[in-house]
């Protein structure tokens, strides 16, 4: 009887204590702090505008009324997806209030005026992407859909901003003045990133099988790379640029091949050393993993060397490896940017021009696809290591 | 036929396998048992040269394995090992093709040898052919494992403690069926145990090793009967000598002519069990009855009794 009545009676839902950090953040940056920055050109200090000063009156009310949607979601509703859609409205409607504003403010014909998202943008952006993530998290969506979920919201962006929705935003502003070199600078940034991945796993990889098949060498060898990773970047350049510029004065053929103490090559190699560590820690690890019932047995059967290591051992710890794989690529992403100090190229030229000539718009222009680009590598990676795990046991 | 020639194994100043000979015979079980550190696994892996011998050599039909490279050795030599070694990452069907795969026969025929080994293991292909190893049960694991060897129909098959990680239910149908396997296939088995039991049950002979060298290598009733060292007695078992004794024989092959209004027991049964049955039931006789329903004789507890003494 007593439980009759206890499951009719609705129970109170408890708070969710994420949500109610994520809308107290939220709203005290739409209370107290700029939702645009109006500024009449490109580097003075700019005048901050609320939420509700740059809007139509309409527009204010349907973004306040779904912003409040979004808040009881993330407070009270414990349903994943009415989260997760809470939350990309949010974003969506927060995205197009930017736009708006920035229509709004701009008088017709004007390039020189710049409306630049505010702090309380940003909050509110980060508030509900945490929704969104934490939503996302909560539904336990397979590698597919979570790929899904990036290409789709990839291309709404994508779109949008093909679309030209936020021209009038000072960021692609600065884009608008920037494109061509934005395009070689990106595919600088991806070239550097995934190059250096690249020739790092051809190298890292037989170090780990060796490191797993002499034990006597794997303390010293790991200690090593080890070493590598806890020296800076910049004072690695700086170390590279040395014996770099001197191969280039002794061997014309490097030159010619674009080898100097400065530029691409030192950034790549630097990048290159770093990646060495977790490839080689990894593969050794996933090799340790391998059961080694497995590997007797594939032994005694007749498999030569070479047939059980790559039929069996490199297959079984393949999981681990693409680990270590995606931690390089997301660490090369994000250091690429330092190789613009000398002279590397990649999206942050951006980030140190704007730094250079107090324009936040342009280091953003480089930041912000940075991030992107981070963020997308690790969750397409992630996505194929669980597929791999899965399929393999 | 496996000639094991003066076989000895050093590491460093340890001698792991000390000197053993023997002779195994062609179409026969034959059991190496000891206790752990004994060399048993050792002298197994040198036979298909996991390991390579520190002197003497292996002759397999009169030929020096060491006459051809390991791996090609290893080819014509089935292997099972405890714990199986399926490759997690391969389906069953795709696990038993390992060696015809290595031996490049062609698919058809792959196709045709993993169907027939799951029928002989009592698999359905249609369930199991697909399935990954870890979708399997611990004895169907273990008999997977078993097919496997025999996928590309080699004359000998050596197996390193192949029931180790079964539980005893289990563990017994596996070495029925092993002995079914044998006569089926006529393979030559040679396995490593520590299990007295097992090697009693499955092995046409016996061999018992301690420290590296091999003490006796007989039939299991002289192992019994006469062993030739203190350590056999003790790993035979000196308190139950008598009933392991009984065991080695069928009712079937103790069966006296003449009738008994006694209980029923299978021609099929080992003495033992005949006893058992006997004191069960207080009788003094038993009727022997084959698998057919037909009466093959009778048994005296005097007659069991007589076979349980030595000599």
């Amino acid at each position: 009887m007593s439980a009759h009545l206890t499951l009719t009676v609705p129970r109170l839902r408890r708070l969710d204590p994420l949500g109610a950090l994520l809308v107290v953040a939220g709203a005290t940056a739409v209370i107290f702090l700029p939702f645009v920055v109006f500024k009449s050109n490109r580097i003075v200090p700019g005048d901050p505008r609320g939420l509700l000063e740059v809007l139509p009156a309409w527009g204010a009310f349907a973004g306040q009324a779904t912003l409040l949607l979004a808040a009881i979601a993330a407070l009270g509703m414990s349903n994943a997806r009415v989260r997760l859609g809470a939350a990309l409205l949010g974003v969506v409607v927060v995205a197009l209030a930017a736009a708006a504003a920035g229509d709004a403010l701009t008088p017709a014909g004007n390039k020189v005026v710049r409306v630049a998202p505010g702090a309380a943008f940003w909050v509110l952006l980060v508030c509900l992407g945490l929704m969104a993530t934490d939503a996302i998290t909560r539904m336990r969506p397979g590698p597919g859909l979570r790929v899904l979920f990036l290409a789709v919201f990839a291309a709404v962006a994508g779109l949008a901003l093909a679309h030209g929705t936020f021209d009038h935003l000072s960021v692609m502003r600065e884009y608008a003045v920037n494109a061509e070199r934005f395009a070689r600078e990106a595919r600088q940034h991806v070239w550097l990133a995934l190059g250096s991945l690249a020739a790092a796993v051809v190298v890292a990889l037989p170090i780990g099988i060796l490191c797993h098949r002499v034990p006597r060498l794997r303390a010293g060898v790991l200690g090593t790379l080890n070493v590598i990773q806890t020296i800076p970047a910049i004072a690695l350049f700086g170390i590279l640029m040395a014996p770099l510029g001197a191969l280039a004065d002794a061997v014309p053929l490097a030159a010619a091949l674009g080898i100097r103490g400065i530029g691409a090559a030192p950034a790549a190699v630097a990048l290159f050393l770093y990646s060495l560590l977790p490839i080689a820690a990894n593969t050794v690890a996933g090799l340790k993993r391998v059961p080694q019932a497995a590997v007797e047995a594939a032994r005694g059967m007749g498999m030569t060397n070479w047939q059980v290591l790559t039929g069996i051992e490199l297959v079984l710890a393949l999981p681990v490896i693409l680990t270590g794989i995606r931690i390089v690529l997301v660490q090369n992403i994000g250091m690429v940017t330092v190789a613009a100090l000398i002279g590397g190229g990649g999206l942050g030229t951006f980030v140190f021009q704007g730094i250079g000539q107090t324009a936040i718009d342009l280091v953003l222009l480089g930041a912000i696809p940075i991030v992107a680009l981070a963020f997308s590598a690790a969750v397409v990676l992630d996505a194929l290591v669980e597929v791999m795990d899965r399929a393999r046991q | 036929m496996i000639s094991v020639e003066n076989l000895t194994k050093q590491y460093g100043a340890t001698t792991v396998v000390d000197g053993v000979s023997m002779v195994i015979e062609r179409n026969s079980i034959t059991v190496i048992v000891g206790t752990s550190g004994s060399g048993k696994s050792t002298l197994l892996r040198m036979i298909n040269r996991l390991v390579e011998p520190t002197r003497g050599r292996v002759l397999i039909d009169g030929n020096d394995t060491t006459g051809e490279p390991a791996h090609l050795l290893r080819r014509r030599i089935g292997y099972v090992i405890q714990g199986h070694g399926l490759f997690p990452h391969r389906t069953v069907a795709e696990n038993i093709a390992t060696v015809p795969r290595l031996l490049g026969w062609d698919a058809a025929r792959i196709r045709a040898r993993v169907e027939e080994l799951l029928c002989v293991f009592q698999l359905d292909p249609q369930v199991y052919a697909a399935a990954f190893p870890h979708q399997l049960s611990g004895g169907e694991q273990q008999r997977v494992g078993v097919a496997r060897a025999l996928a590309a129909e080699p004359a000998v098959l050596l197996m390193d403690e192949p029931f180790g990680a079964l539980d005893p239910i289990i563990r017994a149908k596996a070495q029925d069926d092993l002995l079914d396997i044998q006569r089926r296939f006529g393979t030559t088995i040679l396995l490593v145990t520590h299990d007295m039991d097992e090697a009693f049950r499955l092995g046409d002979r016996v061999a018992v090793m301690s420290h590296g060298r091999l003490l006796q290598y007989d039939r299991p009733a002289v192992l019994l009967t006469r062993p030739a060292d203190p350590f056999v007695s003790r790993m035979t078992g000196i308190s139950d000598r008598a009933m392991r004794l009984l065991s080695l024989t069928t009712a079937g092959e103790a069966a006296l002519p003449g009738a008994s209004d006694g209980p029923a027991v299978a021609a099929s049964a080992s003495l033992r069990e005949a006893l058992s049955e006997l004191v069960w039931c207080g009788a003094e006789s038993a009727a022997v009855m084959d698998a057919d329903g037909t009466r093959r004789g009778c048994l005296t507890l005097a007659a069991i009794l007589a076979r349980g003494r030595p000599g």
